[in-house]
């Protein structure tokens, strides 16, 4: 792999939910600062996401769910990459997820989660450190 | 008798304010200034000379419930009744949801709203693979009329009105609640509320559609020409422009779009052979309440004197009911907070203010929570209490319109609706909204809008309380409202439970009709209510209709 290729970052909305403000926000904001970035659209399945991340060779999985099926949906696209022996690829989520549930996240290796009200800047040094230091087990930001 | 104005506020006062009252007749309750002094009904501009300020006045302001509506489509607004307090509610399965409709109309609010789930809202059951951790999240979840049935246990549908947020399944849903209905025994032509029914909008903002345009379209305008005959007082469209600002549009866009997309609605309506005056009258509409109050107030008072134009301009509409914007708010959950959620209730304050003073018909306040999670029941509480200090304490509906001749609010009015009649012709001359939205035209220019707003957040230009200045260290959070798993077995058993009972002949015999009905150009109503009334359920009614419409892909 060239060392110096921008890496690659598929941004997607996994399960029904439709709202892709933030998603949209995130991928022009991810490309503005140097990143290539994939975005599917609404309304994919685990299978299509972990699909497309593997055709695409994305270094991460940036998923966005507002409409509370995050633990369900979230463990399937681990679990398909799992199974693919793709564990490399950092997985991180971002919308409506309280604080009782990144404990679970944390346990499927979601270590970063962007909740409403997180600055960009933030995102992007957390992506920086995880992307650079491949998958952190540190605690990443998480508002 | 003094000016032309004179004469004609007491031409309004003797005619169209004295047969409003006759009818609905204005509240005991006192309409004094906490001094005591009484207010009036409505004030008009004192000792305007005849010209071109009584000119303008009298064409662009006029008097409420008199073409244009700009200062309101009624004319005592909340003297004879306040709006509607319908907070859009629903999670798990029909007994909670029913649980908390009880709940809320013991609690003062005046009108139901129910939030489906994301599977129904799609046409899949709760058994369907696409629906894995989705069920009951955020809605109801409702397969078949047995959960409509428990939905509305003890609630009269003769009394209450309720407003459905489904668009692509409507017409099941529709026809499930007629059917709930005649098992109450209220007959359809009885039924009060409104559906949502507004597709293209889902295809510009908020991406619960089901079938391609042309369809979707005709589903539509099945259920206005069916309403219009067996349901008189049913409001058939609620065209939406809340999504679209929540997706992140400016307010001049969420004008312009949105009565671009009713246009649409008149168009597909009349070219189905419908008479203008025969449906408009029952298309109602719905927008959102952001924080910068003064312009919603505009944009509010924009919006009605525009449709009243169009209608009455560019589809000769003759019944005055045809050019009135009757619309809903919903306060912008984009505008909440996760940081200091209390921060919420205060935001949601002004925004919920602004749809009042900009002449509303209903109204849903956000909960403090809504960044979070689905609002638990103390917080939907608070904000069904906002609504009603707005209402009972602050004044502010003692009079119509109170905001008109400000300056600032009438420039503002007039330049927005300037602006959005722009939009609208920008997308009449790429051949009308459909083509816009292949063309990712409302799209493009609302990510665009998005993206300039979020970075005036990023950049510290755009002050948001709590996030970018004024921060603290986060509080500790009070309980919120979560749907177990137990909730998703428990729907599929009784989905299972409906299929092993119903008739499964009767089933498939209606589904076959719809089916042929589809492939035909019937009216697909009557089809789908036999379907319903053979309890089955929304995603196999929706199946058989994808399998003659196909499905939209974005």
């Amino acid at each position: 792999m060239n060392a110096s290729r921008p890496k690659r970052i598929l941004i997607g909305k996994v399960g029904l939910d439709g709202h892709d403000r933030g998603a949209k926000f995130i991928v022009r904001a991810l490309r503005n600062a140097g990143y290539e970035v994939i975005y599917t659209g609404i309304r994919r399945t685990p299978e299509q996401i972990v699909r497309a991340a593997i055709d695409e060779d994305v270094d991460a999985i940036g998923l966005s769910l507002l409409s509370g099926a995050h633990k369900e949906l979230l463990s399937r696209v681990a679990e398909l990459l799992k199974g693919e022996g793709a564990e490399n690829i950092v997985l991180f989520a971002g919308g409506t997820i309280p604080d009782q549930d990144l404990a679970y996240l944390r346990s499927l290796g979601i270590n970063r989660v962007f909740r409403p009200g997180a600055a960009l800047s933030g995102i992007l040094s957390a992506l920086e450190e995880a992307l650079t230091g491949g998958r952190s087990t540190g605690g990443g930001a998480t508002t | 008798m003094g000016s032309l104005l004179e004469e004609r506020f007491e031409r309004w006062k003797s005619e169209t304010l004295a047969k409003s009252v006759a009818k609905m007749p204005e509240q005991a309750q006192r309409a004094v200034t906490v001094s005591g002094t009484p207010v009036e009904a409505l004030y008009v501009p004192e000792q305007v000379p005849d010209g071109s300020a009584r000119d303008a006045y009298l064409n662009k302001l006029g008097f409420p419930g008199e073409y244009p509506f700009t200062r309101g489509v009624q004319p005592t607004m909340y003297r004879s009744r306040l709006w509607t307090m319908r907070q859009y509610a629903g999670f798990a399965t029909a007994e909670e949801t029913n649980e908390r409709y009880r709940f809320l109309l013991e609690s003062g609010q005046t009108g139901l709203s129910v939030a489906f789930d994301l599977p129904t809202q799609i046409g899949y059951d709760s058994d369907h693979p696409l629906a894995a951790g989705e069920v009951g999240k955020v809605g109801v979840a409702v397969d078949t009329l047995a959960d409509m049935e428990i939905l509305f246990d003890s609630i009269p549908l003769d009394k209450v009105s309720t407003s459905m947020t489904i668009n692509a399944p409507a017409a099941v849903l529709l026809a499930m609640y007629i059917a709930v209905g005649a098992k109450q025994g209220v007959p359809a032509d009885k039924l009060t509320g409104t559906i949502q029914n507004d597709v293209l909008k889902e295809y510009i903002a908020r991406g619960t559609y089901i079938f391609p345009p042309a369809p979707s379209l005709r589903l539509i305008t099945n259920i206005f020409g069916y309403a219009a005959e067996q349901m008189p007082l049913f409001n058939t469209i609620s065209v939406s422009g809340y999504h679209i600002r929540e997706a992140g549009s400016n307010a001049v866009q969420e004008v312009g779009f949105t009565l671009a997309d009713g246009v649409a609605y008149v168009e597909a309506a009349r070219n189905a052979g419908l008479d203008v005056d025969r449906f408009a009258p029952r298309v109602a509409f719905f927008f959102g309440a952001m924080t910068d109050v003064l312009e919603e107030v505009a944009k509010f008072r924009a919006a009605r004197r525009l449709w009243a134009r169009i209608m009455k301009e560019r589809f000769g509409a003759k019944d005055p009911r045809s050019c009135m914007l009757r619309f809903h708010t919903q306060t912008c959950g984009a505008t909440l907070t996760a940081q200091q959620i209390d921060n919420n209730v205060v935001r949601v304050t002004l925004q919920a203010l602004s749809a009042v003073l900009g002449g509303t018909q209903s109204l849903h306040t956000c909960s403090r929570d809504e960044a979070l999670a689905l609002p638990a029941e103390e917080a939907v509480q608070i904000a069904l209490r906002t609504q009603q200090i707005i209402a009972h304490e602050s004044g502010v509906a003692h009079t119509v319109d109170p905001l008109a001749g400000s300056y600032y609010v009438e420039k503002l009015t007039d330049e927005i609706e300037a602006e959005a009649e722009g939009y609208i012709r920008r997308i009449d001359e790429m051949g009308g909204m459909v083509p816009a939205i292949e063309q990712r035209y409302p799209q493009r220019e609302i990510e665009q809008s998005a993206y300039r707003y979020q970075q005036e957040i990023e950049r510290g230009e755009r002050v948001i309380v709590g996030v970018n200045r004024f921060t603290a260290e986060d509080q500790s959070l009070p309980e919120i409202l979560t749907i177990s798993e137990e909730t998703t077995r428990r729907q599929i058993d009784r989905l299972a439970t409906v299929r092993a009972k119903r008739d499964a002949t009767a089933v498939g015999r209606a589904l076959d009709a719809l089916e042929t009905g589809a492939r035909k150009d019937d009216n697909l109503m009557p089809l789908i209510l036999s379907a319903v009334e053979a309890y089955a359920s929304v995603g196999e009614i929706c199946d058989r209709l994808r399998k003659v419409f196909g499905e939209y892909e974005e």
